[in-house]
């Protein structure tokens, strides 16, 4: 576990995931504004000099989060992340990378020095096998993001209307073409997961259900005609994705939240 | 002026002219050569109560006349002073920035939508908010030659830099008459 922590945290902090970097380049061809075509243009040289000089593709290399997905055939101990912290203090420390905790949000904000501790969960899956969830996330797309508590009667119309009041008002501090995470359902603590879940799934892999992969195409396109555009200059293409998980929920509830994800969405899933 | 009508980019040498500044305007491009100052959260609360402490606006380290960059950068790497250097969000440090404006400071660099007391402050001050491309620290961190350590070492990344760049590329944010690059989208 802690060496294949290790080896996800160090790829991730210097190759940029291939569909964001299609997605870029893909961007980069449709804007006709100069200036997110200037900034789009920076940005896919941006992943080929990280890339090729082991540096890290953004100064924000993030807060981690570890998620061990496992299958009905697969026992762990109750110890199993325990690793997860060490191979954090050690990707960190020989990547080079940026140490950005601190030690408590309000009591004791001294960095902690190695950029732990991590975020870490175990998810029980009716999948079988095991699968490790690494995302690498920073703090100005984070701060972006919000969670909502919506009514039923607000539907998907209060939906589409909260994504684009998010994106209005947050979007250029989050860095984009973002990519953008829509957890809708559960309740008010589980539904933050479900957005952040949603980014994990790549932008070239369609939603299994037809009426989610449907409301993502007319979120995204509803941002993009927002006209805000690469680093938030103007242009085309605000998003280059959107990701959106539902779940059941309470016959009050309309649970929703928006994780914010920037152009360099570092993350990605690996099979164990 | 270029022949379709685009404003030629700026190159712009620091610590930045006042004059120059005035000339500029939301959504020009240019480059920055010469010394940045690094500061974000951590480092503009030490800073304000160092102010506070002496009871006076008088900016220290040298600051007067020169431009932070909201920025913490990342370790030495692949023979840089930084592997990665890049803007973080600029409304997080609009608590402080009127009063480091009124008290010298030209210029702040970021990323987002600053407060209307910024805008303010940028026109009361003839000073300017630049933008520069968020997530594109490994290209500006080959436009950075050297770094010094000025103060707060203890907060790490958010330590007070001196940072040597040669044409490091930005955006108008606000100009000196106000105006947001935002407002342009």
């Amino acid at each position: 576990m802690e060496s294949a922590v290790e080896a996800a945290l160090l790829e991730l902090a210097f190759d940029l995931p291939a569909d964001i970097e299609k997605g870029l380049r893909a961007a980069l061809e449709r804007e006709a504004n100069p200036r997110a075509a200037e900034a789009l243009r920076l940005l896919v040289e941006n992943a080929r000099i990280a890339r090729e000089d082991r540096v890290a593709i953004c100064q924000d290399t993030g807060s981690v989060w570890v998620c061990l997905e496992i299958g009905p055939d697969v026992m762990v101990q109750g110890d199993v992340l325990d690793g997860v912290n060490a191979a954090v203090a050690r990707a960190y420390d020989v990547g080079r990378l940026r140490k950005s905790l601190v030690r408590d949000a309000l009591f004791d904000r001294a960095n902690t020095g190695d950029n732990t501790p991590a975020f870490s969960e175990i998810h029980t899956s009716p999948r079988e096998g095991a699968r490790l969830h690494v995302m690498c996330k920073g703090g100005g797309s984070d701060n972006a993001s919000r969670v909502l508590m919506l009514t039923p009667s607000a539907g998907k119309q209060g939906i589409v209307d909260a994504v684009l009041t998010c994106v209005r008002e947050k979007a250029a501090n989050a860095c984009p073409p973002l990519v953008i995470g829509v957890g809708i359902g559960a309740t008010f603590d589980k539904v933050a997961g479900l957005a952040k879940m949603a980014l994990m799934r790549p932008l070239d892999v369609p939603a299994e259900d037809e009426r989610t992969a449907a409301f993502e195409e007319e979120l995204l396109r509803a941002v993009n005609e927002t006209g805000i555009g690469a680093a938030a200059l103007g242009g085309v293409t605000t998003a280059l994705g959107v990701r959106v998980k539902t779940a059941p929920c309470h016959i009050a509830a309309l649970p929703l939240a928006i994780n914010m994800g920037c152009s360099a969405m570092r993350r990605k899933t690996y099979e164990l | 002026m270029q022949a379709d009508g685009k404003r030629e980019t700026v190159q712009l040498s620091l610590p930045l002219d006042r004059e120059q500044l005035r000339e500029l305007r939301a959504g020009d491009a240019c480059t920055l050569t010469g010394a940045l100052y690094t500061l974000r959260d951590a480092g503009h609360m030490r800073l304000l109560a160092e102010m506070d402490g002496r009871g006076c606006d008088e900016l220290p380290y040298g600051l007067c006349g020169q431009a932070i960059f909201y920025a913490g950068p990342t370790p030495s790497a692949a023979g840089r002073p930084f592997g990665a250097i890049g803007p973080t969000t600029a409304s997080r440090m609009d608590f402080a920035a009127p009063r480091l404006h009124d008290a010298g400071i030209a210029a702040t660099i970021g990323k987002g939508v600053r407060s209307e007391a910024v805008r303010q402050a940028c026109m009361r001050n003839a000073s300017v908010y630049f933008v520069t491309v968020g997530g594109a620290a490994a290209y500006l961190a080959k436009c950075v030659t050297a770094e010094e350590t000025l103060a707060y070492d203890d907060l790490g990344t958010e330590a007070l830099r001196r940072v040597e760049v040669k044409d490091f590329p930005v955006f108008v944010g606000i100009d000196t008459l106000g105006n947001d690059v935002y407002d342009l989208a």
